[in-house]
């Protein structure tokens, strides 16, 4: 007994070990913080970085926008009264990059840019916002005789803010926010969703790898096959927890860094004005804000993001992400590891993979109602049933579950995880030895009543 | 005492039958040949024996007693499709599978180190597999092979893929190996191998065993009464002096020089052709001619006559 476990940790080791030290392993740790970090930070960029202004003569046949257009960072205006014939020929010349044209009409909300280079998607919604305003300025003026300021005045008294708060089993309230939730369970998801994928095709390839190599006949007979197949799915199941552990670290190292080394570069990025004038740059903004302490109490949208991800129980959290993920792969890596023994090369394998891979991506595309009703008949089964529950529980964890239905989960979950082990040990030990032969489900039914 | 024994062993594929009721008996500290051509159902019965697959009927006895899984621990295995990680560093990788046979990693470090002393290899511990040539390949599982010191070895084609000083160095230590105690079955085509080798063979042919036994007995059952012999000096000429009742043919005749194949018939032995030949001729080599392995195998394959030493 001692020594059969000492067989499976030499294994466990040897699989660990290996793939660690792997450059393709190496490589991965280290672009996965980049890209994450990535995300995070090139939209502050994007945000940021300004073209070079757009100089945009304007030419409108109402008279009405004359003067009105507002020049930003990013466009200057100027405006004209020539004909739009004339305009074209000499535009360039004078050192515009482009002609908002806008025809006489008793409502001008049709206008045309004549340009040699294609405008940018930030131009045109900046020249289509900033008509827009003052046409409705115009219209509230002169037909129904409002003044844009009292509009204002009422919005600000009118606006309703709905929050929500959770009363957890103390009677206390939280704050909670099921747009974070959502975010919160959706990524979770999916990242079971990738490394179950990930990790259990790895267990497959190595399976292949000692098959076609012709390895296991030499160590089959010093371990048992079964040993052999637990050895590689625990090893793989390191490396995976490794690999996430560290992208945790170096994520969050990079931007610790790049925060300290840039602060200015996040602070102006709180230009008020400019979020008010830029609608469509408020979100990127916001997303900055996330990042960024020191200006947290000036925004009350992101005082608001903090208090409700403070009143999710991030170490309930992660305790159920790492117990999903771990027995998740396992149940998944045993059908992988299944698989890999029954063929002889990775093209065999579609036929198998198939159904596997069917209640996985089920599981994501359901992801999305799950959230829009965390506690239906439909997200109760999905975060039931073992083969969507790792990702569909993730899911729903974040809107919070009664701890008896996750306790229900995750016996099941476990329970199955003992069963398919046992079903994909009985396919391993006739498969691995079998050469030459593409074999069918009938063939693997047989496999699976072999006495030894 | 023979330390292994395989009772009629049958073992059926889908298609056709791998084995038909094969019993071998292998005495202990005796070298065993296991002969026969491709498809014949050698590496079946040597899997069998490893517990690697299971017969459909028959049983393997271990010094007499039925055997269990513990004692497939204590067997060394060369199998036929040899197998290594590719990726992974000869030394790292030796020493990984000595201690999944259950060597302590300091011994197996040791152990190692003296065989690849021995083989000249020292320079390939921190090479990948990949990196090696097949034969090299080989050196390696054949010392990870011998690595846990077993009594008991099974080599599925040892020589396959050595050129001819590697499978020297191969044929010696297996004949080493003998000399330590060991018994060894291994598998072959190599019939010059055979007769170096093996004290005992047995030939497999279409599922069957078709003959067993002690190589020298079985070499003598196979002597036919041939004899070659070199002449000279002869007093007239060569087709008179040799009386056609001995069968012989002149295989080569030069400068007074003959070549004489005598094909006796029973009632007449070596001294009988001796005194016939020696007041005719002078005798410049007289050799019996016995019949090599390769001829038993070919002979055995192609009439597939059912031929026992029992």
């Amino acid at each position: 007994m001692i020594l059969a476990m000492n067989k499976i940790l030499l294994i466990i080791r040897r699989e660990y070990l290996t793939r660690v030290k792997k450059k393709s392993f190496i490589i991965m740790t280290i672009l996965g913080p980049i890209l994450m970090a990535a995300i995070m930070i090139v939209p502050v960029f994007i945000a940021k970085m300004s073209d070079e202004r757009s100089k945009i003569v304007v030419l409108d046949e109402n008279g009405l926008f004359y003067g009105k257009l507002q020049s930003n960072p990013d466009i200057n205006f100027s405006y004209t009264d020539t004909y739009i014939e004339e305009l074209k020929d000499t535009y360039e010349k004078d050192g515009y990059d482009g002609i908002l044209y806008i025809p006489k009409n008793s409502i001008p909300n049709r206008a045309y840019i004549f340009s040699q280079k294609q405008m940018g998607m930030g131009v045109k919604s900046h020249i289509q916002g900033t008509m827009k305003y003052t046409l409705d300025n115009y219209i509230m003026q002169q037909m129904y005789n409002i003044n844009r300021d009292s509009i204002r005045a009422i919005e600000q008294n009118t606006q309703v803010m709905l929050e929500e708060r959770k009363i957890n089993k103390n009677g206390d309230e939280e704050h909670s926010s099921t747009e974070i939730n959502t975010i919160l369970g959706i990524l979770a998801g999916i990242i079971i969703y990738f490394f179950i994928f990930m990790f259990g095709s790895q267990v497959m390839r190595g399976v292949i790898e000692e098959k076609t190599s012709r390895i296991i006949e030499v160590i089959v007979s010093s371990v048992k096959p079964f040993q052999l197949m637990m050895g590689k799915i625990v090893g793989i199941a390191m490396v995976g927890l490794t690999q996430f552990l560290l992208w945790i670290i170096l994520t969050f190292s990079i931007i610790t860094v790049f925060k300290a080394s840039m602060p200015e570069f996040f602070e102006m990025t709180t230009d008020q004005t400019s979020i008010q004038q830029n609608p469509s740059l408020a979100n990127m903004t916001e997303m900055a804000d996330m990042n960024m302490d020191e200006n947290l109490d000036k925004n009350p949208e992101v005082t608001k993001v903090i208090d409700s991800l403070k009143s999710i129980d991030f170490t309930t959290m992660i305790f159920m992400f790492l117990f999903y993920f771990m027995a998740g792969y396992l149940l998944y890596a045993t059908f992988f590891a299944a698989i890999g023994s029954a063929v002889d090369n990775e093209a065999d394998t579609q036929q198998f993979i198939l159904p596997i891979t069917v209640p996985l991506i089920l599981a994501i595309i359901m992801a999305q109602f799950v959230t829009n009703n965390p506690n239906g008949p439909i997200s109760f089964w999905l975060s039931i049933i073992p083969f969507t529950s790792p990702i569909i529980m993730m899911v729903r964890i974040p809107f919070g579950v009664p701890i008896s239905e996750i306790i229900l989960s995750m016996t099941l979950l476990v329970a199955s995880f003992i069963f398919s082990t046992w079903l994909a040990a009985k396919i391993y030990r006739t498969g691995i030895l079998m050469y030459g032969k593409k074999p069918s489900y009938k063939e693997l039914w047989k496999w699976l009543k072999y006495k030894n | 005492m023979n330390i292994l024994e395989t009772q009629d062993i049958v073992k059926q594929y889908a298609e056709h039958v791998a084995l038909k009721k094969v019993s071998i008996s292998v005495p202990e500290n005796t070298i065993y040949g296991l002969l026969g051509p491709n498809g014949a159902g050698k590496t079946t019965l040597i899997r069998i024996i490893n517990q690697i697959i299971a017969p459909d009927e028959g049983r393997i006895l271990f010094n007499g007693q039925p055997m269990t899984r513990k004692q497939i621990g204590l067997i060394g295995y060369l199998p036929e499709e040899r197998g290594l990680y590719k990726k992974m560093k000869v030394g790292e990788q030796a020493i990984y599978l000595s201690q999944l046979k259950g060597v302590p990693k300091q011994d197996a470090l040791k152990r190692l180190k003296y065989w690849f002393e021995k083989f000249e290899i020292e320079s390939w511990w921190n090479k990948k597999v990949e990196e090696l040539s097949k034969g090299m390949q080989q050196k390696i599982q054949f010392i990870v092979t011998i690595i846990h010191e077993p009594k008991f070895l099974i080599f599925d084609e040892p020589f396959s893929g050595f050129d001819p000083i590697n499978t020297d160095i191969i044929r010696k230590e297996i004949l080493f190996l003998k000399e330590k105690g060991a018994t060894i079955i291994f598998s072959t085509h190599n019939m010059a191998s055979v007769e170096e080798l093996c004290d005992n063979i047995a030939l497999i042919n279409k599922s069957k065993k078709i003959l067993e036994g002690n190589v020298s007995e079985i070499i003598k059952a196979y002597t036919k009464n041939e004899f070659l012999v070199g002449l000279s000096h002869f007093q007239s000429s060569l087709n008179d002096i040799l009386p056609s009742a001995l069968n012989p043919t002149i295989i080569k005749q030069e400068n007074g020089k003959a070549d004489v194949l005598f094909k006796l018939p029973k009632d007449l032995n070596s001294n009988d052709l001796l005194n016939i030949l020696i007041p005719q001729a002078h005798i410049c080599y007289f050799n019996e001619q016995l019949p090599n392995m390769n001829d038993i195998f070919i002979s055995n394959v192609k009439s597939q006559i059912d031929f026992s030493h029992e």
